[in-house]
């Protein structure tokens, strides 16, 4: 077929494209849709279940069919409408869904064995034998049944995010959409167009009705200069706005880039978020097709798609064309193609007593009842007063009414309503507040009704916003209301489609109603109709129409479909936007962050952190060479870590001590002024939350650490209790995790280390500075600085704090100033294992289910005070739980300890009924020589000295355990005091 | 969705972490009588209403401030916002 006269495409410039490896050509302003029809090619896919052989439907996004995979290599993308996809140079394009080539898919076979597949069938068929499923019958189906196939690389472009805010949104750039843009433009409002077309005017560049005697292209170009010349509104094409939010929040998606053979430095595509104060929303609609037997075969269409096809890309997918209509707008198609010089073989118009509105042979009375041609139409069986003939038509174009595009006004679940007149449902009054509907998307689908329609809701909108905008002066438009009669399917033989992209068919629906799966939401779900990636857009209606023909109720009462975003398929990759891999969430680094990247330290995330976890050496061939060196020159010499990710929490005020009394279940209202303790904070159901130290570093000023996991919700909820539930107290918080850099020293060098770095007359003797003293003080000449006396390994430690900015120049100075000491930095597996062989509770502990009890420091929960979780700690569910916090040492020491083993006692049988208990934290101790552990164990605490066994049936490991006190090092503490 | 914070205006809901019921600001006396029995209450039993509920948002991203939000849990229409701090010092007895 060669092209037909006009159009909207660039003829003086030519695209080169591939389909399936042939090589075409198409010009500027064609879609691959229109291309391809240009070119002759009317079999573009193979449907989902049968492999039928399929062509266009439409012509714009609610296309079921012509589903391709475009590109290639990494860019591969499949399931792209080829109705959709703007023609560039060079676009590589395939069919998808097949096994050979497009027009011997061997899959077709099914199509053979379609009394097997009927609705349901998975339900039925697939039953026996269970094991059979998920070896056999699955991966057959899925094969069989598919879509497009991923490249299986990684997607090479950008993606952006972006939020935009106005007072008007206008969703559509058609007629209503235009004349809505328009009036709320020129009144100053901050107004946002976007269509997902890539050329505004939606059905108006498909039509040849004149405006003002003029065509309607002329009006179009003269609104979008306007409108691109004012300041106040934002024109986004290729934008698709997907889904009706709370509030007045709109998604859209802009595919900035989808056109363009590679993006460059452009983005592929842009979420957006947009903010509307209000929104008019002109989709226009959607038409309907009329099902007949064998109604799928290629070049069988929309009237509406085929008229649009001719006038918008001057192509028609055959040099004869028939029509099949209920209503009047069928045969502006037929007008439409016959001046293109196109052969009508006639207009098969359900109406009795219809006349030809041209030159064409008229059916009057008459219905398509049979097509032939599988890889491409070549006749249809016309019926009319009970007796049928053939007549030869390279395409048929049919035409049922027009469903209007609610989509969006249903996303707050409005449902949509009846409209006996226009045999259609429009929009519901309920829909998301602040958004209008107008033109044929509200059943206004006459020109005249929907520029009249956009303009007004725009001038409502803003008037509700306080915003005077007037109507414009619109263009004389035709007016003519095309009613369809009421036929919803042809009877008879054979299969008529009603879903395409789902392969469902009338007689599906059928059986669905005797299997009594009448509700809609049964129909939807037992036939799958609407649930492909068009969401049944040119199918739900029909479907619904047909149920209440067989129940012999009418359509409302059958029910109605509403609908949920998006409103057309929204990639993974936009969605994810820049949040892939490194960039998935903020990545904080630590003030040393540099200097331990400097030392070929390897980093490991710790929540939002990237911490230091071992510093190898030269030689160190393995981690544990490296982690057991850290933890051994902290036990003998002195170890630098840093540990700023501890949560920070600066607490002042006059109540500051009564306040924190009541957050820790311990008390801290009597702690000293250059004191720290140890605290235990309770979730208020009794189970143990979180730990830190409190440091008093003045009457009224407390430094709290939390922590690195739980900063964040311990400092909400320390919020919580100051601002709901004692908001009489005179305290006030900040997070202060940011502002300080804090470094452990710890090992029997500490000391003398830290004396190095004192400024004169700071005496951190044990006599003048103890363990858990703290104190404000300044070193390295001057520089302020906080010292705690406080030990995570047991150790003689303490943590020395400076403002982030000194923190790696302090921990150079530690190392530099302590070699001859063997300052030595350490990460957090040495930090794990040494807190472990102290036995200090941490994260595994601390897991969210365990409680004060377990964890040994039910004496610390004060009796004498209310405090969050004291109350409940104490009920009888917790106190009646005996396991309790131990220490376990293989009893052979080569075999290992894994954290997650369950204990049971020796020679139990295991399952849960005997279960003991578990390991929460493993690792190697240099120290003892073995591996070791922290567990909690039934009667814990009376069971010194005993074996166990550690179970890992995962692994069919079975270790036997000595059950021991959890301190492995310094039990009595007296490192930490000398 | 958009909450009206009472002192900085309409910010984004993505701002904010969500707690719950707003009973929660209402804490019984741990050292009275019968605490247990309140605490169990407290603890556990919530209202979950379709339709008026009133909940505790914090405005993490933002000022820190807990604002107790009424929103209709069906139609998400937010028909109001307050500072926690107020109504819990207005329920004490003292000034907001």
């Amino acid at each position: 077929m060669t092209r037909l006269s006009g159009g909207l495409i660039d003829r003086s410039r030519s695209l080169n494209f591939t389909f399936d490896g042939r090589k075409l050509t198409g010009h500027p302003g064609d879609t691959l849709a229109s291309a391809l029809l240009a070119n002759d090619v009317r079999l573009m896919g193979r449907s989902f279940k049968y492999h039928r052989p399929r062509g266009l439907i439409a012509a714009g996004s609610e296309e079921p069919n012509a589903l391709v995979e475009l590109r290639g290599g990494a860019r591969q993308e499949p399931n792209t409408r080829a109705t959709v996809a703007e023609l560039f140079d060079g676009l590589d394009a395939r069919s998808q869904n097949r096994i050979g080539s497009l027009r011997f898919d061997l899959l077709a076979v099914n199509d053979l064995f379609s009394p097997f597949f009927a609705a349901g069938f998975y339900y039925k068929t697939f039953m026996w034998p269970k094991a059979f499923w998920e070896k056999l019958y699955e991966p057959a189906i899925r094969r069989a049944a598919g879509l497009g196939s991923l490249s299986m690389q990684a997607d090479p472009d950008a993606y952006d995010k972006g939020f935009l805010h106005c007072d008007l949104l206008v969703i559509g750039g058609g007629a209503a959409g235009l004349a809505a843009a328009q009036a709320a433009a020129r009144s100053g409002a901050r107004v946002i167009l976007a269509d997902e077309d890539f050329r505004l005017g939606g059905r108006l560049m498909a039509e040849t009705h004149l405006l003002d005697d003029a065509p309607a292209t002329g009006w179009v170009s003269g609104v979008e200069e306007e409108l691109a010349s004012l300041p106040n509104l934002r024109i986004m094409r290729r934008t698709t706005v997907f889904g009706a939010f709370d509030h007045g929040i709109y998604g859209a998606v802009e595919r900035v880039a989808d056109h363009l053979p590679e993006p460059g430095d452009k983005p592929r595509q842009t979420l957006w978020r947009i903010t509307a104060k209000r929104a008019v929303l002109a989709a226009g609609a959607v038409e309907r097709h009329i099902p007949f037997a064998n109604n799928d075969r290629p070049g069988i269409m929309l009237a509406g798609a085929m008229r649009a096809f001719a006038n918008r890309w001057a192509v028609s997918p055959a040099a004869r064309v028939a029509i099949f209509t209920n209503n009047d707008d069928g045969h502006r198609t037929a007008i439409d193609l016959a001046a293109k010089g196109v052969d009508i073989a006639g207009v098969i118009d359900s109406r009795d007593n219809v006349t030809a509105m041209g030159s064409y042979p008229v059916f009057a009375g008459g219905v398509v009842s049979d097509a032939k041609g599988r890889l491409g139409l070549t006749q249809v069986e016309v019926t009319q007063n009970g007796r049928s003939q053939w007549i030869d038509c390279g395409a048929l174009g049919v035409s049922g009414g027009w469903n209007p595009n609610l989509h969006l006004a249903s996303h707050h679940r409005g449902r949509p309503v009846w409209d006996e007149a226009l045999q259609s449902f429009v929009p519901a009054k309920d829909g998301p507040p602040g958004l209008i509907v107008a033109g044929a998307a509200n059943g206004q689908g006459s020109t005249a009704a929907a520029l009249r329609s956009g303009a007004e809701a725009a001038v409502q909108a803003l008037g509700e916003l306080d915003i005077t905008a007037t109507l414009p002066d619109l263009p004389q438009a035709e007016d003519v209301v095309s009613k369809p009669h009421a036929l919803w399917h042809v009877p008879g033989r054979g299969r008529a489609w009603v879903d395409f992209q789902n392969d469902v068919t009338v007689k599906d629906i059928k059986l669905a109603h005797q299997e009594n799966m009448r509700p809609v939401e049964h129909l939807k779900r037992w036939t799958t109709l609407g649930m492909a990636t068009d969401q049944g857009k040119t199918a739900n209606v029909t479907a619904l129409a047909i149920m209440s023909e067989l129940t012999g109720k009418p359509i409302p009462e059958t029910g109605t479909t509403i609908f949920r975003p998006p409103y057309s398929g929204v990639s993974l990759s936009v969605l994810g936007g820049g949040n892939t891999a490194e960039h998935f969430r903020p990545r904080r680094l630590t003030p040393t962050h540099h200097w331990a990247e400097a030392q070929g330290a390897v980093f490991v995330e710790v929540g939002p952190w990237m911490r230091a976890q071992y510093f190898p050496r030269p030689g160190e061939t393995h981690w544990r060479q490296t982690v057991d060196r850290e933890v051994l020159a902290t036990r003998e010499g002195v170890g630098i870590c840093d540990v700023t990710t501890l949560g920070k929490v600066d607490v002042q005020g006059a109540d500051a001590g009564e306040f924190l009394n009541r957050l820790y279940c311990n008390g801290m209202k009597t702690l000293k002024t250059g004191m720290v303790r140890y605290g235990l904070m309770l979730r208020e159901d009794g189970i143990a939350w979180d730990d830190g130290t409190c440091a008093r570093l003045a009457e009224d000023h407390y430094v709290v650490t939390t922590t690195t996991a739980q900063a964040g919700p311990v400092y909400r909820h320390m919020e919580f209790a100051r601002q709901c539930l004692w908001p009489e107290m005179d305290v006030q918080l900040i997070s202060t995790t940011d502002a300080w850099a804090q470094v452990s020293v710890a090992g029997p060098n500490a000391r003398r280390l830290l004396e190095r770095i004192m400024d004169e007359g700071v005496d951190i003797s044990n006599e003048a500075f103890p363990f858990m003293a703290c104190k404000s003080l300044t070193i390295c000449g001057g520089l302020r600085a906080r010292l705690f006396r406080i030990s995570f390994s047991g150790e003689l430690a303490y943590e020395v704090a400076v403002p982030t900015r000194y923190g790696n120049a302090l921990m150079q100075r530690l190392i530099e100033t302590g070699a001859d000491l063997g300052a030595t930095p350490y990460g957090t597996e040495a930090l794990g294992a040494l807190r472990i062989e102290k036995g200090h509770a941490a994260g595994n502990e601390l897991n969210g289910q365990t409680s004060p009890q377990m964890l040994g420091m039910d004496r610390m929960v004060s009796t004498k005070k209310d405090s969050i979780g004291a109350v409940m700690s104490r009920r009888e569910g917790l106190a009646a739980d005996t396991r309790r916090l131990v220490g376990l040492q293989p009893v052979d020491s080569a075999q290992p300890v894994l954290a997650g083993m369950h204990l049971f006692t020796e020679g139990a049988a295991q399952n849960t009924e005997t279960d003991q208990g578990w390991i929460t934290s493993a690792c190697y101790s240099p120290h003892v020589g073995s591996a070791i552990g922290l567990g909690f164990l039934a009667r814990g605490d009376e069971r010194m000295g005993e074996v166990i066994t550690g179970a890992n049936p995962l692994d069919q490991q079975q270790v036997a355990l000595r059950v021991v006190s959890p301190h492995f090092v310094d039990p009595d503490g007296g490192r930490l005091r000398d | 969705m958009l909450i009206p914070h009472p002192l900085l205006g309409l910010r984004d809901a993505q701002e904010f972490t969500y707690l719950g019921d707003a009973r929660l600001i209402d804490r019984p006396d741990g050292m009275a009588e019968g605490a247990e029995a309140a605490f169990a209450e407290y603890v556990y039993l919530r209202d979950n209403p379709a339709g008026v509920h009133r909940e505790l948002w914090f405005h993490e991203q933002g000022d820190r401030s807990w604002l107790i939000v009424t929103r209709d849990t069906v139609t998400h229409e937010i028909l109001g916002a307050e500072l926690a701090r107020n109504v819990a010092l207005a329920a004490n007895g003292g000034e907001a």
